[in-house]
């Protein structure tokens, strides 16, 4: 006790996130990995994760595709034996990613960033505007390919063209400011 | 005779004196009224602290004693036995805990030498009201109940038995042998389990000190170290075991067919039968929930057959009232029921088995004969195991199962022997092979071929993937060591099971006045230095009701209850100590208020005389009565409120 | 009448419509009535969530804030909304330091949350407030004979809050047997549609559907009936045809979300249970059953 001066590790930083403070008891059985739903597409599985966080390889785990291939389908979280929640270990490292200027392999991080902004823009998601925004953003040309399904989502009533006026929305943006004032993370 | 107050200040090295002003606190003690003398010393624990006790008594006159040092869990026997070593009542002893109550919870100084001082003040106003008491001593009945028959049980019986004295040994089932009967090799010597324990069983069932009470529970206990009464139920096995020869005829002609327990449900058994064929004693049972003639008064085959007439519908159960020194719990495990773990498919996909369900399938005495076989009758080629089931998991049990590892290598062992060719493989976490040979075993193993993955599988599925996944299990998981998920198509999967405590546990520690701990395991005296016996003096546990663990160490533990049991029965007498209740028969209204409040049953009321008594071997001294008692009349031997008031004032004054 | 707040969530009024429609035919039926919050706002859904965890429990809990103030359930029909509402009130409540946070942010916009609400998802109010006997008792038009694949999905059973069975739960299929209809074997009626990526790694998406299709497929499923998630939804049911593009699997699964199965079996007609928009039409699938007269007594009443 009494060291002078409290480095706070990469693990320390990811612990401190909502849901994420069991970080440390994982005895890396793996049944996280063996139950993801995506894990074949991840470079590096979710135990690996949290042996990266542990290890304090920041870089190469966020450089990585790794946690932007998780589904939230909460399988690890329902299965893990220590009651460790590596879906919300997975969604913390994502916001870390994001906030830090990580630019990973995938579109994923793009799409994130369109549908956050469309909620604080709009209130709400407008389905068709952030889907627009997003093709614009990432490949034109793959929008041209998802006319028929535009279409036929229009046919069938299932893609309003216009976003409903929201008063609330100015609130979420107040909100929002002042998680990030008081240090929201 | 005027009370010589003698005062021990201990340092206890640095433990006290490091915060506590040790000898400013005996400067003190010098102040307070009848005290004689004060010291401060080292380690009043040692020889030459207890000399300084026993000098003064001797040379200065002191005739009531106050340590001041650590709590009393830790010495007070010790500074009794000092001060009547001294020629003193040990009971003018009192004990100031400056250290546990004290040093080791501030680190102020000043508030601490302040505290002490004002235990000590305490600790001095209480001994001289003192009075000198004496240990009662019983006698220990030289006999012993031991309530379980598996391996542990049997153990400790014929340890004691051969020492010439008397065991009871009950066990629920119709033979003793326990879930050790069921094995078919032990680790890691791979010993015939069944061959190694029935000439046991046989010295048991043979053994002159041993009265063998199968197919009987314990209806009710009471009593205390050295002198327990325990009602035992027989129940009725409706078949006359002086008159039965074991021939089996009744079992062959029965016509109901019910699923045998020792076979895992993977064989029938008739409603009269014996468990297995090496049953000691080879009395078959009756179950009158599946017998025809108890449900609907017909058949009677096994009586039209059976040669001796031994079969007796009109047997009834027996209680026998008994009378014991010592009690050995010895009750055993069940195994984890891995249905709740859905994600393994337990009970929904065919070949999805249990640790014990192969252990029967494999043994040659077995339902299978000795093969191991998928449900449509053929051998499998691959197998997988799967360690950790309903272990190290916070959603079954959090504790390890000890003996997994182990049996999930002997069962690949065991596979590679039986099928020529088969392909094993052991999915683990960490792999605890602890024991003597145990390390050697699994080299052993992976010598012979079996593939060791780690990697807790995510899930064990029969949706098929690719052409090769069809038809066949699949076990979902993690290769750990690699960083990749794979998926691995297997014939059949065997889960390494857990071991729980008996689904009633804890009705039976109850029973037997002993408590269970957060998992339901008997809770022992202290886990690392008295883990046979329990806080209720006299009651003992071995094996795997304690925790779980292997035949090596469930054995260990057997012999190690029946030497302390021995040692009882050696000494002949148990003390118990004076601090008991006692009834002032004056004052005592005959109201009998204490005889209920008692949770030890130790008040009974004298109709003769119209008063309560204490029998002082079953008081615990919990002061329960005391309190309660609205007369008054009941004094607390070494608690008596001129005592407590005493102690109050001297931390007030 | 029992009264519950609803909250829709921002896909109800897009790809999730058709479902959100059955949800307010059979309310009135059920003897429900599901008060739309006012004013609501988007809970953040993962994608925000993955931007910044911390803010996203801020923007959820002033739903959860809004939710309070009228005294009722809060119940959602979209499994991530429901997750997210669940999640960000457990850790509002266990974690104090983030919930001081979220107070000052919330007193900021003039609300307080004092972590009273319940949140429910509508299918556990239909299966614990209704019930399949309470379904069963007002089916006029049985779907005997149907063979339906109950798809649960992820959100709605896991992380488990001690509701149905999060590995293979079945609560749609006993609801579905009370309406008269035959649940298939489907062992992957809790694996997920990857609807959270089908946007951004679309690949990965249509595999995860292609798996689900062909795993009711192979148990002889005639169609699917979906918990009202529109994610789910949408992935099995729109992104069919980008399944049959891919693999040349050749499907077509009608999805109906049990709200719609519902709709059907309680009389109403094929525009009123919002089937017109279902991308994969069920027309022809439910033609003999809506061919039939709606019976006056209900067919069978199930086994608990």
């Amino acid at each position: 006790m009494g060291d002078s001066v409290q480095t706070t590790t990469f693990l320390d930083e990811v612990a401190s996130l909502p849901a994420c403070d069991k970080i440390n008891e994982c005895i890396q059985c793996g049944v996280c990995s063996g139950s993801c739903t995506t894990a074949t597409h991840w470079e590096y599985t979710p135990r690996k994760v949290i042996a990266l966080v542990r290890a304090g390889m920041k870089d190469e785990l966020l450089k990585s595709n790794s946690i932007w291939f998780c589904v939230s389908c909460y399988l690890c979280t329902a299965r893990c034996p220590r009651d460790i929640k590596p879906a919300s270990i997975m969604h913390g490292l994502e916001s870390i990613a994001l906030k830090e200027g990580y630019k990973p392999p995938t579109k994923t991080t793009t799409m994130y960033r369109t549908f956050s902004d469309s909620i604080v823009n709009n209130g709400r998601v407008y389905e068709f505007g952030f889907m627009f925004k997003y093709y614009l953003k990432t490949n034109p040309f793959a929008a041209i390919k998802m006319i028929p399904m535009a279409l036929s989502l229009l046919t069938h009533k299932r893609m309003p063209l216009f976003a409903k006026k929201v008063k609330g929305t100015a609130d979420l943006k107040t909100i929002i400011n002042k998680l990030s004032a008081g240090g929201g993370r | 005779m005027e009370p010589k107050i003698g005062v021990y200040v201990c340092h206890c090295g640095s433990n006290i004196a490091g915060v506590v002003d040790v000898e400013k606190v005996a400067e003190f003690a010098r102040t307070l009224p009848s005290v004689v003398v004060a010291r401060d010393y080292k380690f009043m624990c040692s020889d030459p602290g207890q000399d300084l006790i026993k000098k003064d008594i001797k040379e200065l006159g002191v005739n009531r004693v106050v340590v001041a040092s650590c709590s009393p869990q830790m010495h007070e026997p010790t500074f009794r036995r000092a001060v009547q070593e001294g020629g003193l009542n040990p009971y003018y002893f009192e004990m100031a805990n400056i250290r546990e109550h004290c040093s080791w919870v501030t680190e102020n100084p000043k508030e601490a030498t302040e505290k002490a001082k004002a235990l000590v003040s305490a600790a001095v106003r209480r001994v001289f009201y003192h009075q000198p008491l004496e240990n009662k001593e019983v006698p220990v009945h030289p006999d012993t109940l031991i309530v379980g028959g598996g391996i542990a049980g049997i153990q400790a019986a014929l340890e004691i038995a051969n020492s010439g004295h008397k065991v009871y040994l009950v066990e629920k089932g119709p033979s003793i042998g326990g879930h050790m009967m069921q094995l078919d090799k032990t680790f890691p010597t791979l010993d015939c389990s069944a061959c190694i324990l029935t000439p046991k069983m046989s010295l048991v069932g043979a053994h002159p000190q041993i009265e063998l009470l199968t197919y009987s529970e314990i209806d009710y206990v009471s009593g205390y170290v050295g002198n327990f009464r325990v009602k035992i139920r027989k129940k009725a096995r409706y078949v006359d075991a002086s008159l039965c020869s074991g021939c089996g005829i009744c079992s062959t002609k029965c016509p109901i067919k019910v699923d045998s327990e020792f076979d895992e449900k993977l064989a029938k058994r008739k409603a009269i039968y014996t468990p297995f064929a090496q049953a000691v004693p080879n009395v078959p049972v009756i179950e009158k929930e599946k017998c025809t003639y108890f449900l609907k008064g017909k058949c009677r085959a096994c009586e039209k057959f059976c040669e001796r007439n031994a079969i007796n519908f009109q047997q009834e159960d027996e209680i026998l009232d008994i009378e014991v020194g010592n009690i050995i719990l010895t009750t055993g495990f069940k195994l984890f029921d891995p249905s709740p773990i859905k994600e393994y498919g337990y009970g929904r996909l065919d070949n999805v088995i249990t640790s014990l369900e192969f252990e029967r399938m494999v043994n040659s005495a077995g339902p299978t004969t000795g093969k191991v076989l998928l449900k449509n009758g053929k051998e499998p080629k691959s197998v997988a195991i799967i360690h950790c089931v309903g272990s190290r998991d916070e959603k079954y049990h959090e504790y390890c199962s000890r003996v997994c590892c182990m049996y999930g290598m002997k069962f690949a062992h065991l596979l590679k022997e039986h099928i020529h060719g088969s392909k094993v493989y052991e999915f683990y976490i960490d792999i605890r092979s602890f024991g003597k040979g145990y390390e050697e075993f699994y080299n052993r193993v992976q010598k012979e071929g079996t593939v060791f993955f780690r990697g807790r599988p995510g899930e064990v599925t029969d949706v098929a993937q690719t052409p090769e996944e069809k038809g066949k299990l699949i076990v979902q998981f993690e290769d750990t060591l690699v960083g990749k998920q794979s998926r691995l198509p297997v014939d059949m999967v065997v889960l390494c099971s857990g071991i729980e405590p008996q689904a009633d546990a804890q009705e039976t520690a109850h029973k037997f006045n002993i408590s269970c701990g957060k998992e339901n395991f008997f809770t022992e005296k202290h886990p690392k230095l008295d883990p046979v016996a329990t806080m209720t003096d006299g009651v003992f546990i071995a094996g795997c009701c304690q925790g779980p663990k292997d035949i090596p160490d469930t054995v260990a533990q057997a012999s190690a209850a029946a030497a302390r049991v021995l040692a009882l029965i050696n000494k002949g007498k148990v003390e118990i100590e004076a601090d008991t209740a006692f009834i002032d028969e004056a004052m005592c209204s005959g109201c009998r208020v204490c005889n209920l409040l008692c949770p030890y049953s130790a008040i009974s009321y004298i109709e003769k005389d119209k008063v309560s008594r204490v029998n002082e071997a079953l008081c615990k001294g919990c002061g329960t009565c005391v309190a309660g008692c609205p007369s008054g009349a009941i004094i607390h031997k070494h608690f008596t409120n001129e005592q407590i008031n005493a102690e109050i004032e001297g931390i007030l004054v | 009448m029992r009264y519950y707040t609803y909250y829709p969530g921002c896909s109800m009024e897009a790809t999730g419509a058709p479902v959100e429609e059955s949800i307010k035919a059979i309310a009135k039926p059920l003897d429900m009535e599901l008060i739309e919050l006012e004013d609501w706002t988007c809970c953040g859904s993962s994608p925000f969530s993955g931007v910044d965890k911390v803010k996203a429990i801020g923007i959820t809990a002033r739903v959860l804030a809004q939710a309070e103030k009228t005294g009722l359930d809060l119940v959602t029909p979209c499994s991530s909304c429901y997750t997210i509402l669940q999640e960000a009130n457990d850790l509002i409540k266990e974690d104090h330091k983030l919930a001081e946070k979220v107070r000052e942010a919330l007193s900021a916009v003039g609300l307080t949350y004092n972590g009273t609400v319940k949140v429910r998802h509508i299918v556990e109010v239909l299966f614990n407030d209704i019930g399949p006997k309470g379904l069963a008792a007002k089916v006029v038009r049985p779907l005997t004979g149907l063979k339906v694949a109950c798809y649960h999905g992820c959100q709605q059973v896991r992380p488990s809050y001690g509701h149905d069975d999060s590995e293979l739960p079945d609560w749609l299929d006993q609801m579905a047997k009370s309406l008269g209809a035959d649940p298939v074997d489907f062992p992957l009626k809790a694996r997920c549609c990857g609807s959270s990526l089908v946007i951004s790694e679309s690949d990965v998406a249509i595999e995860l559907i292609n798996k689900l299709l062909q795993n009711a497929r192979d148990h002889d499923a005639q169609c699917m009936v979906t918990t009202t998630c529109p994610l789910c939804h949408t992935a099995l049911d729109v992104y069919q045809s980008a399944v049959n593009s891919k693999y040349k699997a050749g499907f077509k699964m009608p999805v109906l979300a049990i709200t719609q199965l519902i709709a059907v079996a309680l009389g109403l007609d094929y525009k009123q249970a919002a089937l017109p928009g279902n991308v994969v039409s069920p027309k022809k699938l439910l033609a003999p059953y809506f061919a039939s007269k709606p019976q006056a007594v209900p067919a069978e009443t199930p086994t608990a």
